[in-house]
Protein backbone atom coordinates (compact mmCIF):
# COMPACT_ATOMS: atom_id res chain seq x y z
CA UNK A 1 0.00 0.00 0.00
CA UNK A 2 1.65 3.70 -0.50
CA UNK A 3 1.95 6.65 1.59
CA UNK A 4 0.15 9.87 2.35
CA UNK A 5 2.56 12.70 1.65
CA UNK A 6 2.55 13.53 5.80
CA UNK A 7 3.68 9.19 6.20
CA UNK A 8 6.27 10.06 3.73
CA UNK A 9 7.82 12.73 5.65
CA UNK A 10 7.42 11.69 8.56
CA UNK A 11 9.41 8.27 7.72
CA UNK A 12 12.08 10.41 5.87
CA UNK A 13 12.84 12.10 8.90
CA UNK A 14 12.45 9.20 11.42
CA UNK A 15 14.75 7.59 9.12
CA UNK A 16 12.58 4.84 8.18
CA UNK A 17 11.54 3.25 5.30
CA UNK A 18 7.83 3.43 5.76
CA UNK A 19 5.27 4.24 8.97
CA UNK A 20 2.13 3.68 9.35
CA UNK A 21 -1.33 5.55 11.18
CA UNK A 22 -0.69 5.47 15.42
CA UNK A 23 3.09 4.77 15.28
CA UNK A 24 5.04 6.22 17.64
CA UNK A 25 8.40 8.18 16.10
CA UNK A 26 11.37 10.41 16.81
CA UNK A 27 11.95 12.46 14.15
CA UNK A 28 14.45 15.34 12.71
CA UNK A 29 13.17 18.58 12.79
CA UNK A 30 14.19 21.17 10.03
CA UNK A 31 12.80 23.94 11.78
CA UNK A 32 12.00 24.40 16.00
CA UNK A 33 9.39 28.00 16.00
CA UNK A 34 8.28 29.73 19.26
CA UNK A 35 7.37 33.51 20.16
CA UNK A 36 7.39 35.94 22.84
CA UNK A 37 4.35 33.90 24.85
CA UNK A 38 5.61 30.39 24.11
CA UNK A 39 8.98 31.21 23.72
CA UNK A 40 9.71 32.18 27.91
CA UNK A 41 9.00 28.82 29.06
CA UNK A 42 10.75 26.92 26.48
CA UNK A 43 13.93 28.90 27.57
CA UNK A 44 13.55 27.96 31.32
CA UNK A 45 13.15 24.49 30.66
CA UNK A 46 16.11 24.57 28.26
CA UNK A 47 18.07 26.42 31.44
CA UNK A 48 16.82 24.17 34.19
CA UNK A 49 17.69 20.91 31.92
CA UNK A 50 21.37 22.25 32.20
CA UNK A 51 21.50 22.48 28.09
CA UNK A 52 24.28 24.91 27.30
CA UNK A 53 23.72 25.61 23.22
CA UNK A 54 20.90 25.05 20.75
CA UNK A 55 21.50 21.51 18.70
CA UNK A 56 21.59 24.21 15.30
CA UNK A 57 21.79 27.96 15.74
CA UNK A 58 20.16 27.87 11.94
CA UNK A 59 17.02 25.96 12.81
CA UNK A 60 15.54 27.93 15.01
CA UNK A 61 13.34 30.76 14.79
CA UNK A 62 12.14 33.43 17.60
CA UNK A 63 9.73 35.79 16.51
CA UNK A 64 8.38 38.51 19.18
CA UNK A 65 4.80 39.33 17.50
CA UNK A 66 2.16 38.43 19.69
CA UNK A 67 1.99 41.49 22.59
CA UNK A 68 5.15 43.16 20.67
CA UNK A 69 5.87 45.73 20.34
CA UNK A 70 5.62 45.63 23.63
CA UNK A 71 2.27 46.36 25.15
CA UNK A 72 2.92 46.56 28.40
CA UNK A 73 5.95 46.01 31.19
CA UNK A 74 5.72 42.54 31.51
CA UNK A 75 5.60 41.67 27.56
CA UNK A 76 8.96 43.33 27.43
CA UNK A 77 10.02 41.29 29.79
CA UNK A 78 8.77 38.37 27.89
CA UNK A 79 10.27 39.82 24.82
CA UNK A 80 13.95 40.77 26.53
CA UNK A 81 14.08 36.89 27.79
CA UNK A 82 13.98 35.81 24.23
CA UNK A 83 16.02 38.39 22.41
CA UNK A 84 19.12 37.75 25.60
CA UNK A 85 19.06 33.87 24.70
CA UNK A 86 18.91 34.96 20.79
CA UNK A 87 21.95 37.13 21.20
CA UNK A 88 23.46 34.26 23.63
CA UNK A 89 22.94 31.64 21.17
CA UNK A 90 24.06 33.67 18.11
CA UNK A 91 20.82 32.28 16.88
CA UNK A 92 20.56 33.46 13.13
CA UNK A 93 16.83 33.69 12.58
CA UNK A 94 15.45 36.06 15.94
CA UNK A 95 13.35 39.19 13.89
CA UNK A 96 13.62 42.12 16.19
CA UNK A 97 10.12 44.61 15.79
CA UNK A 98 11.40 46.49 12.33
CA UNK A 99 12.27 43.21 10.53
CA UNK A 100 9.68 41.12 12.59
CA UNK A 101 6.20 40.07 11.46
CA UNK A 102 3.24 37.59 12.36
CA UNK A 103 5.18 34.74 12.56
CA UNK A 104 2.92 32.48 10.15
CA UNK A 105 3.49 35.18 7.32
CA UNK A 106 7.13 35.28 8.00
CA UNK A 107 8.58 32.25 8.09
CA UNK A 108 7.07 31.06 4.58
CA UNK A 109 7.80 34.81 3.16
CA UNK A 110 11.64 34.87 4.14
CA UNK A 111 11.86 31.57 2.44
CA UNK A 112 12.79 29.37 5.49
CA UNK A 113 10.11 26.78 5.18
CA UNK A 114 10.16 24.50 2.03
CA UNK A 115 8.05 21.13 0.78
CA UNK A 116 9.48 18.43 2.50
CA UNK A 117 10.41 19.75 5.96
CA UNK A 118 9.07 19.04 9.16
CA UNK A 119 8.43 22.34 11.04
CA UNK A 120 7.24 22.12 14.99
CA UNK A 121 6.25 25.49 16.54
CA UNK A 122 5.22 26.39 20.07
CA UNK A 123 2.38 28.24 18.77
CA UNK A 124 -1.02 26.24 17.24
CA UNK A 125 -1.13 27.87 13.78
CA UNK A 126 2.27 26.90 12.77
CA UNK A 127 0.15 24.17 10.61
CA UNK A 128 -0.17 26.98 8.44
CA UNK A 129 3.30 26.07 6.49
CA UNK A 130 1.40 22.68 5.10
CA UNK A 131 0.50 25.13 2.29
CA UNK A 132 4.18 24.20 1.06
CA UNK A 133 3.91 20.54 1.23
CA UNK A 134 6.25 21.00 4.91
CA UNK A 135 4.69 18.50 7.68
CA UNK A 136 4.26 21.75 10.23
CA UNK A 137 2.41 21.23 13.66
CA UNK A 138 2.24 23.41 16.57
CA UNK A 139 3.45 22.12 20.02
CA UNK A 140 3.91 23.07 23.78
CA UNK A 141 7.30 24.74 25.06
CA UNK A 142 8.37 21.62 26.56
CA UNK A 143 8.49 20.22 23.08
CA UNK A 144 10.51 23.37 21.80
CA UNK A 145 12.70 23.19 25.07
CA UNK A 146 13.30 19.68 23.91
CA UNK A 147 13.87 20.14 20.18
CA UNK A 148 16.18 22.90 20.88
CA UNK A 149 18.20 20.76 22.55
CA UNK A 150 17.95 17.56 20.62
CA UNK A 151 16.50 18.27 16.77
CA UNK A 152 13.80 15.98 17.51
CA UNK A 153 10.66 15.66 18.29
CA UNK A 154 8.10 12.73 18.86
CA UNK A 155 4.98 12.37 17.13
CA UNK A 156 1.85 9.98 16.47
CA UNK A 157 1.89 8.93 12.87
CA UNK A 158 -1.29 10.75 12.32
CA UNK A 159 -4.43 9.41 10.31
CA UNK A 160 -4.89 11.26 6.43
CA UNK A 161 -8.90 12.72 6.07
CA UNK A 162 -8.24 13.79 2.14
CA UNK A 163 -10.71 16.87 1.01
CA UNK A 164 -10.84 17.43 -2.63
CA UNK A 165 -12.88 20.67 -3.75
CA UNK A 166 -14.14 20.53 -7.20
CA UNK A 167 -15.87 23.22 -9.28
CA UNK A 168 -15.32 27.07 -9.79
CA UNK A 169 -14.95 29.44 -7.06
CA UNK A 170 -17.58 32.61 -7.07
CA UNK A 171 -16.34 35.92 -6.98
CA UNK A 172 -15.49 37.40 -3.52
CA UNK A 173 -14.79 33.33 -2.68
CA UNK A 174 -10.90 32.83 -1.29
CA UNK A 175 -9.46 30.61 0.73
CA UNK A 176 -10.87 31.61 4.04
CA UNK A 177 -14.05 31.00 2.96
CA UNK A 178 -13.32 27.12 1.81
CA UNK A 179 -11.98 26.50 5.14
CA UNK A 180 -14.53 28.18 7.24
CA UNK A 181 -17.12 25.58 5.23
CA UNK A 182 -15.12 22.60 5.74
CA UNK A 183 -14.59 23.48 9.39
CA UNK A 184 -18.62 23.90 9.25
CA UNK A 185 -19.12 20.76 7.59
CA UNK A 186 -16.83 18.59 9.85
CA UNK A 187 -17.03 20.22 13.29
CA UNK A 188 -14.28 21.62 15.49
CA UNK A 189 -12.96 18.54 16.41
CA UNK A 190 -13.59 17.00 12.69
CA UNK A 191 -9.91 15.93 12.08
CA UNK A 192 -8.86 15.28 15.88
CA UNK A 193 -5.21 13.79 15.86
CA UNK A 194 -5.30 13.78 11.84
CA UNK A 195 -4.11 15.55 9.11
CA UNK A 196 -6.16 16.90 6.41
CA UNK A 197 -4.97 16.42 2.88
CA UNK A 198 -6.20 19.51 0.36
CA UNK A 199 -6.44 18.57 -3.08
CA UNK A 200 -8.63 18.99 -5.93
CA UNK A 201 -9.16 21.29 -9.18
CA UNK A 202 -10.53 23.82 -7.32
CA UNK A 203 -7.39 24.63 -5.12
CA UNK A 204 -5.30 24.33 -7.92
CA UNK A 205 -6.62 27.45 -9.19
CA UNK A 206 -5.82 29.28 -5.72
CA UNK A 207 -3.03 31.36 -4.92
CA UNK A 208 0.03 30.34 -2.76
CA UNK A 209 -1.31 32.31 -0.42
CA UNK A 210 -4.85 31.43 -0.06
CA UNK A 211 -3.31 28.03 0.57
CA UNK A 212 -1.31 29.29 3.51
CA UNK A 213 -4.75 30.83 5.26
CA UNK A 214 -6.68 27.53 4.62
CA UNK A 215 -4.11 25.31 5.92
CA UNK A 216 -3.10 27.72 8.79
CA UNK A 217 -7.09 26.49 9.99
CA UNK A 218 -6.68 23.13 9.83
CA UNK A 219 -6.14 23.44 13.86
CA UNK A 220 -9.69 24.84 14.29
CA UNK A 221 -10.70 21.59 12.58
CA UNK A 222 -8.53 19.45 15.52
CA UNK A 223 -6.16 18.57 13.06
CA UNK A 224 -2.65 17.75 13.38
CA UNK A 225 -1.40 19.63 9.95
CA UNK A 226 -3.41 20.93 6.78
CA UNK A 227 -1.34 19.87 4.04
CA UNK A 228 -1.22 20.31 0.44
CA UNK A 229 1.13 18.61 -2.46
CA UNK A 230 3.12 20.91 -4.10
CA UNK A 231 2.51 22.28 -7.68
CA UNK A 232 4.12 24.69 -9.94
CA UNK A 233 3.08 27.68 -7.78
CA UNK A 234 4.12 26.17 -4.65
CA UNK A 235 7.39 25.42 -6.46
CA UNK A 236 8.02 29.06 -7.68
CA UNK A 237 6.98 30.45 -4.28
CA UNK A 238 9.83 28.93 -2.92
CA UNK A 239 12.34 29.43 -5.63
CA UNK A 240 11.88 33.21 -5.07
CA UNK A 241 12.64 33.05 -1.84
CA UNK A 242 15.55 30.56 -0.94
CA UNK A 243 18.31 28.38 -2.72
CA UNK A 244 18.30 25.61 0.08
CA UNK A 245 17.65 21.75 -1.48
CA UNK A 246 14.19 20.27 -1.05
CA UNK A 247 12.32 16.94 -1.45
CA UNK A 248 9.10 17.10 -2.97
CA UNK A 249 6.99 14.35 -1.21
CA UNK A 250 3.56 13.13 -2.84
CA UNK A 251 0.64 11.27 -1.87
CA UNK A 252 0.66 7.67 -4.01
CA UNK A 253 -2.70 6.90 -5.91
CA UNK A 254 -3.12 3.82 -3.42
CA UNK A 255 -2.52 5.69 -0.05
CA UNK A 256 -5.02 5.18 2.54
CA UNK A 257 -6.90 7.74 3.99
CA UNK A 258 -9.09 7.59 7.00
CA UNK A 259 -12.05 9.41 4.74
CA UNK A 260 -12.53 11.10 1.52
CA UNK A 261 -14.68 14.05 1.45
CA UNK A 262 -15.90 16.11 -1.62
CA UNK A 263 -17.03 19.41 -1.96
CA UNK A 264 -17.83 21.47 -5.20
CA UNK A 265 -17.83 24.80 -4.12
CA UNK A 266 -19.73 26.25 -7.62
CA UNK A 267 -21.96 26.79 -4.83
CA UNK A 268 -20.11 28.11 -2.08
CA UNK A 269 -20.58 31.78 -0.85
CA UNK A 270 -18.55 33.99 1.38
CA UNK A 271 -18.57 32.38 5.02
CA UNK A 272 -19.11 34.04 8.52
CA UNK A 273 -18.55 32.16 11.83
CA UNK A 274 -20.83 33.04 14.51
CA UNK A 275 -19.45 33.30 18.15
CA UNK A 276 -18.38 31.16 19.46
CA UNK A 277 -16.83 28.68 17.74
CA UNK A 278 -15.18 29.15 14.14
CA UNK A 279 -17.41 25.49 13.15
CA UNK A 280 -20.72 27.52 13.32
CA UNK A 281 -20.57 28.89 10.00
CA UNK A 282 -23.18 30.45 7.50
CA UNK A 283 -23.11 31.59 4.27
CA UNK A 284 -23.09 35.55 4.42
CA UNK A 285 -26.45 35.86 2.82
CA UNK A 286 -27.84 34.18 5.76
CA UNK A 287 -25.70 36.39 8.66
CA UNK A 288 -29.25 38.54 9.23
CA UNK A 289 -28.95 42.14 10.17
CA UNK A 290 -25.74 42.36 12.75
CA UNK A 291 -24.61 45.83 13.36
CA UNK A 292 -20.62 45.56 14.01
CA UNK A 293 -18.58 47.93 16.37
CA UNK A 294 -15.17 47.15 14.70
CA UNK A 295 -13.76 45.20 11.88
CA UNK A 296 -10.15 43.73 11.77
CA UNK A 297 -8.20 43.14 9.10
CA UNK A 298 -5.02 41.12 9.61
CA UNK A 299 -3.60 38.30 11.46
CA UNK A 300 -1.67 35.17 10.39
CA UNK A 301 -4.66 33.96 8.88
CA UNK A 302 -5.45 36.56 6.62
CA UNK A 303 -2.60 40.09 6.81
CA UNK A 304 -1.17 38.97 3.65
CA UNK A 305 -0.71 40.72 0.49
CA UNK A 306 -3.66 39.69 -1.70
CA UNK A 307 -5.82 40.03 1.28
CA UNK A 308 -5.09 43.43 1.68
CA UNK A 309 -5.46 43.66 -1.80
CA UNK A 310 -9.01 42.50 -1.43
CA UNK A 311 -9.93 44.57 1.07
CA UNK A 312 -8.82 47.89 -1.01
CA UNK A 313 -10.88 46.51 -4.00
CA UNK A 314 -14.00 47.52 -1.29
CA UNK A 315 -13.02 49.88 0.41
CA UNK A 316 -11.70 52.26 -2.86
CA UNK A 317 -13.79 55.25 -2.80
CA UNK A 318 -15.38 54.25 0.47
CA UNK A 319 -15.86 54.84 3.74
CA UNK A 320 -15.94 53.57 7.10
CA UNK A 321 -19.49 53.52 8.87
CA UNK A 322 -20.06 55.93 11.47
CA UNK A 323 -19.11 54.42 14.98
CA UNK A 324 -17.82 51.56 13.27
CA UNK A 325 -13.44 51.62 13.48
CA UNK A 326 -11.37 49.39 10.98
CA UNK A 327 -8.03 48.00 11.86
CA UNK A 328 -5.89 46.77 9.08
CA UNK A 329 -2.78 45.09 10.21
CA UNK A 330 -0.43 44.15 7.11
CA UNK A 331 1.17 40.72 8.66
CA UNK A 332 4.68 41.70 7.80
CA UNK A 333 7.28 44.72 6.91
CA UNK A 334 7.56 43.28 3.31
CA UNK A 335 3.82 43.22 3.24
CA UNK A 336 3.21 46.84 4.63
CA UNK A 337 5.59 48.30 2.37
CA UNK A 338 4.45 46.36 -0.61
CA UNK A 339 0.90 47.84 0.28
CA UNK A 340 2.20 51.30 0.73
CA UNK A 341 3.90 51.06 -2.80
CA UNK A 342 0.66 50.29 -4.33
CA UNK A 343 -1.22 52.55 -3.08
CA UNK A 344 -3.30 50.54 -0.80
CA UNK A 345 -2.58 52.78 2.19
CA UNK A 346 -4.28 55.97 0.41
CA UNK A 347 -7.28 53.87 0.14
CA UNK A 348 -7.45 52.85 4.05
CA UNK A 349 -7.14 55.99 4.98
CA UNK A 350 -9.11 57.73 2.75
CA UNK A 351 -11.54 55.00 4.20
CA UNK A 352 -10.98 56.48 7.65
CA UNK A 353 -9.35 53.17 8.72
CA UNK A 354 -6.41 53.11 10.93
CA UNK A 355 -2.82 50.89 9.67
CA UNK A 356 -1.00 49.11 12.18
CA UNK A 357 2.81 47.81 12.47
CA UNK A 358 2.33 44.31 12.10
CA UNK A 359 1.32 42.17 15.40
CA UNK A 360 -1.04 39.48 16.61
CA UNK A 361 -2.73 42.30 18.56
CA UNK A 362 -6.52 42.23 18.91
CA UNK A 363 -6.71 38.30 17.36
CA UNK A 364 -6.05 37.25 21.02
CA UNK A 365 -7.26 39.84 22.84
CA UNK A 366 -3.99 41.21 23.50
CA UNK A 367 -3.51 44.95 22.31
CA UNK A 368 -4.25 47.26 19.36
CA UNK A 369 -8.30 46.82 19.51
CA UNK A 370 -9.40 45.14 22.63
CA UNK A 371 -14.13 44.70 22.53
CA UNK A 372 -15.35 46.53 24.91
CA UNK A 373 -18.52 44.34 27.28
CA UNK A 374 -21.33 44.25 24.92
CA UNK A 375 -19.11 44.81 21.55
CA UNK A 376 -19.16 43.13 17.93
CA UNK A 377 -16.65 42.66 15.85
CA UNK A 378 -16.24 40.88 12.31
CA UNK A 379 -12.33 39.69 11.82
CA UNK A 380 -10.46 37.84 8.89
CA UNK A 381 -8.86 36.03 12.28
CA UNK A 382 -9.31 32.18 12.60
CA UNK A 383 -10.89 32.18 16.31
CA UNK A 384 -14.00 33.92 18.03
CA UNK A 385 -13.95 31.69 21.29
CA UNK A 386 -15.74 33.76 24.10
CA UNK A 387 -13.23 36.78 25.63
CA UNK A 388 -11.24 36.14 22.67
CA UNK A 389 -10.63 39.43 21.50
CA UNK A 390 -11.47 41.39 24.84
CA UNK A 391 -14.44 41.35 27.05
CA UNK A 392 -16.05 37.92 27.80
CA UNK A 393 -19.30 39.52 26.64
CA UNK A 394 -18.13 40.85 23.70
CA UNK A 395 -18.82 38.82 20.22
CA UNK A 396 -16.15 37.66 17.26
CA UNK A 397 -17.53 36.79 13.54
CA UNK A 398 -15.24 35.68 11.20
CA UNK A 399 -14.43 36.28 7.82
CA UNK A 400 -12.46 36.90 4.85
CA UNK A 401 -11.07 40.32 4.33
CA UNK A 402 -13.52 41.65 1.55
CA UNK A 403 -16.45 40.53 4.03
CA UNK A 404 -14.70 42.23 6.58
CA UNK A 405 -14.79 45.23 4.93
CA UNK A 406 -17.95 45.62 3.12
CA UNK A 407 -18.74 45.16 6.62
CA UNK A 408 -17.24 48.46 7.94
CA UNK A 409 -18.61 50.06 5.15
CA UNK A 410 -21.98 49.12 5.79
CA UNK A 411 -22.05 49.31 9.13
CA UNK A 412 -22.71 45.39 9.61
CA UNK A 413 -21.98 42.00 8.37
CA UNK A 414 -22.28 42.28 4.70
CA UNK A 415 -21.27 40.48 1.59
CA UNK A 416 -19.42 43.29 -1.14
CA UNK A 417 -22.03 42.36 -3.76
CA UNK A 418 -24.52 44.86 -1.39
CA UNK A 419 -22.25 47.95 -1.88
CA UNK B 1 -0.98 7.42 42.55
CA UNK B 2 -4.57 7.65 44.18
CA UNK B 3 -6.65 10.38 43.98
CA UNK B 4 -9.62 12.00 45.60
CA UNK B 5 -11.76 15.04 45.52
CA UNK B 6 -14.75 17.05 44.48
CA UNK B 7 -15.53 17.26 40.70
CA UNK B 8 -15.59 20.35 38.73
CA UNK B 9 -17.86 19.71 35.68
CA UNK B 10 -17.22 21.54 31.74
CA UNK B 11 -19.29 20.74 28.59
CA UNK B 12 -17.38 20.13 25.35
CA UNK B 13 -14.46 22.02 23.34
CA UNK B 14 -13.72 24.18 26.19
CA UNK B 15 -11.04 26.28 24.30
CA UNK B 16 -7.61 27.49 26.25
CA UNK B 17 -9.02 30.37 25.69
CA UNK B 18 -11.36 29.37 28.46
CA UNK B 19 -8.58 27.62 30.30
CA UNK B 20 -6.07 30.67 30.45
CA UNK B 21 -7.33 33.80 28.54
CA UNK B 22 -4.73 35.59 26.34
CA UNK B 23 -4.93 38.85 28.04
CA UNK B 24 -2.69 37.21 30.78
CA UNK B 25 -0.20 35.74 29.08
CA UNK B 26 2.11 38.21 29.53
CA UNK B 27 3.63 36.04 32.54
CA UNK B 28 3.98 32.25 32.88
CA UNK B 29 4.00 32.65 36.49
CA UNK B 30 1.83 29.73 37.67
CA UNK B 31 0.72 31.05 40.50
CA UNK B 32 -0.91 34.61 38.64
CA UNK B 33 -1.80 31.91 35.84
CA UNK B 34 -3.79 30.23 38.53
CA UNK B 35 -5.95 32.95 39.54
CA UNK B 36 -7.26 33.29 35.84
CA UNK B 37 -8.07 30.03 35.02
CA UNK B 38 -11.42 29.03 33.97
CA UNK B 39 -12.58 32.17 34.98
CA UNK B 40 -14.15 33.20 31.56
CA UNK B 41 -16.66 29.68 31.59
CA UNK B 42 -17.25 29.83 35.54
CA UNK B 43 -16.06 33.03 37.10
CA UNK B 44 -16.20 31.53 40.23
CA UNK B 45 -13.59 28.61 39.67
CA UNK B 46 -10.44 30.59 40.33
CA UNK B 47 -11.82 31.67 43.70
CA UNK B 48 -13.07 28.35 44.92
CA UNK B 49 -11.59 25.31 43.65
CA UNK B 50 -9.80 23.37 46.58
CA UNK B 51 -6.64 21.58 46.16
CA UNK B 52 -7.00 18.09 44.75
CA UNK B 53 -10.34 19.05 43.07
CA UNK B 54 -10.85 17.19 39.55
CA UNK B 55 -12.37 18.07 36.44
CA UNK B 56 -14.21 16.34 34.64
CA UNK B 57 -15.30 17.43 30.77
CA UNK B 58 -16.95 16.94 27.51
CA UNK B 59 -14.97 16.38 24.15
CA UNK B 60 -11.78 17.89 22.82
CA UNK B 61 -10.84 19.55 26.15
CA UNK B 62 -8.20 21.72 25.33
CA UNK B 63 -8.62 22.68 21.79
CA UNK B 64 -7.68 25.86 20.31
CA UNK B 65 -4.18 27.10 20.87
CA UNK B 66 -0.67 25.72 22.24
CA UNK B 67 0.08 27.36 24.96
CA UNK B 68 1.39 25.51 27.49
CA UNK B 69 -0.03 28.22 30.29
CA UNK B 70 -3.01 26.19 29.93
CA UNK B 71 -2.22 22.88 31.45
CA UNK B 72 -0.01 24.71 33.88
CA UNK B 73 -2.73 27.21 35.14
CA UNK B 74 -4.97 23.98 35.60
CA UNK B 75 -1.89 22.48 37.58
CA UNK B 76 -1.19 25.80 40.05
CA UNK B 77 -4.63 26.08 40.63
CA UNK B 78 -4.85 23.10 42.40
CA UNK B 79 -6.78 20.27 40.35
CA UNK B 80 -5.34 17.04 40.73
CA UNK B 81 -6.23 15.47 37.40
CA UNK B 82 -8.47 16.26 34.46
CA UNK B 83 -11.20 13.52 33.06
CA UNK B 84 -12.57 14.21 29.63
CA UNK B 85 -14.54 12.44 26.93
CA UNK B 86 -11.42 13.07 25.04
CA UNK B 87 -8.85 15.51 24.65
CA UNK B 88 -7.36 18.06 21.53
CA UNK B 89 -3.98 16.75 20.28
CA UNK B 90 -1.29 19.80 21.74
CA UNK B 91 -3.30 19.97 25.21
CA UNK B 92 -3.14 16.27 25.42
CA UNK B 93 0.59 16.70 24.45
CA UNK B 94 1.90 19.32 26.76
CA UNK B 95 -0.62 17.86 29.54
CA UNK B 96 2.03 14.51 29.87
CA UNK B 97 5.31 16.72 28.56
CA UNK B 98 4.85 19.18 31.86
CA UNK B 99 3.26 16.63 34.17
CA UNK B 100 -0.74 17.26 34.50
CA UNK B 101 -2.53 14.01 35.08
CA UNK B 102 -5.48 13.65 32.82
CA UNK B 103 -7.52 10.47 31.93
CA UNK B 104 -9.65 9.96 28.49
CA UNK B 105 -12.97 8.20 29.79
CA UNK B 106 -15.98 9.02 27.39
CA UNK B 107 -18.55 7.58 29.66
CA UNK B 108 -17.66 9.84 32.94
CA UNK B 109 -19.16 12.97 32.28
CA UNK B 110 -22.95 11.50 31.88
CA UNK B 111 -22.07 9.30 35.29
CA UNK B 112 -21.00 11.73 37.93
CA UNK B 113 -21.78 15.65 38.94
CA UNK B 114 -20.64 18.59 39.42
CA UNK B 115 -19.36 18.42 42.88
CA UNK B 116 -19.65 14.86 43.54
CA UNK B 117 -16.60 13.03 45.64
CA UNK B 118 -14.30 10.99 42.91
CA UNK B 119 -12.08 8.63 43.34
CA UNK B 120 -9.37 8.22 40.73
CA UNK B 121 -6.40 5.96 40.08
CA UNK B 122 -3.98 7.33 38.10
CA UNK B 123 -1.91 3.51 37.84
CA UNK B 124 -5.22 1.71 36.93
CA UNK B 125 -6.92 4.31 35.14
CA UNK B 126 -9.81 3.63 37.57
CA UNK B 127 -12.55 6.20 38.22
CA UNK B 128 -15.23 5.90 41.15
CA UNK B 129 -17.89 7.99 42.74
CA UNK B 130 -18.81 5.39 45.74
CA UNK B 131 -21.80 7.46 46.63
CA UNK B 132 -23.30 6.54 43.74
CA UNK B 133 -22.00 3.45 42.88
CA UNK B 134 -20.18 4.42 39.40
CA UNK B 135 -16.96 2.74 38.69
CA UNK B 136 -15.99 2.95 35.18
CA UNK B 137 -12.27 2.70 33.97
CA UNK B 138 -10.30 5.40 31.63
CA UNK B 139 -8.28 4.21 28.00
CA UNK B 140 -5.13 2.93 29.25
CA UNK B 141 -2.30 5.68 28.67
CA UNK B 142 -0.22 4.53 25.77
CA UNK B 143 2.73 3.38 26.57
CA UNK B 144 4.99 5.68 24.89
CA UNK B 145 3.46 8.31 26.91
CA UNK B 146 3.77 6.18 29.79
CA UNK B 147 7.58 6.37 29.66
CA UNK B 148 7.39 10.07 29.42
CA UNK B 149 5.46 9.92 33.03
CA UNK B 150 7.98 7.31 34.15
CA UNK B 151 10.90 9.66 33.44
CA UNK B 152 9.59 12.03 35.24
CA UNK B 153 8.18 14.25 32.00
CA UNK B 154 10.13 15.18 28.74
CA UNK B 155 12.83 16.94 29.62
CA UNK B 156 13.93 14.40 32.15
CA UNK B 157 13.56 11.85 29.17
CA UNK B 158 15.54 14.46 26.98
CA UNK B 159 18.43 15.03 29.86
CA UNK B 160 18.91 11.34 29.62
CA UNK B 161 18.65 11.43 26.16
CA UNK B 162 21.21 13.72 25.27
CA UNK B 163 23.27 12.96 28.44
CA UNK B 164 22.93 16.31 30.26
Amino acid sequence: MGMTTVEKILASHAGLDRVIPGQLIEARVDLVLANDITAPIAIKEFREAGARKVFDRERIVLVPDHFAPNKDIASAEQCRIMREFAVEQSLKYYFEVGEMGIEHALLPEQGLVLPGDIVIGADSHTCTYGALGAFATGVGSTDVAAAMITGEAWFKVPETIRFVYKGTLQPWVSGKDLILYTIGDIGVDGARYKAMEFSGEALAALSVESRLTMANMAIEAGAKCGIFNPDAKTIQFVRERTSRGYTVYESDRDAHYAEVREYDVSSVEPQVSFPHSPANTRPVSAAGTIPINQSVIGSCTNGRIEDLRSAAQVLKGRRVASGVRLIIIPATQAIYKQALKEGLFEIFLDAHAVISTPTCGPCLGGHMGILAKGETAIATTNRNFVGRMGHPESRVFLSNPAVAAASAVLGRIASPEEL
Amino acid sequence: MELKGKIWKFGDNVDTDAIIPARYLNTSDPAELARHCMEDADPAFPGTVKKGDIIVAGANFGCGSSREHAPIAIKAAGVACVIAKSFARIFYRNAFNMGLPILECPEAFDSVAEGDEVSVSLASGEISVPAKGVKLKARPVPEFMQSLLNAGGLMSYVKKKARL
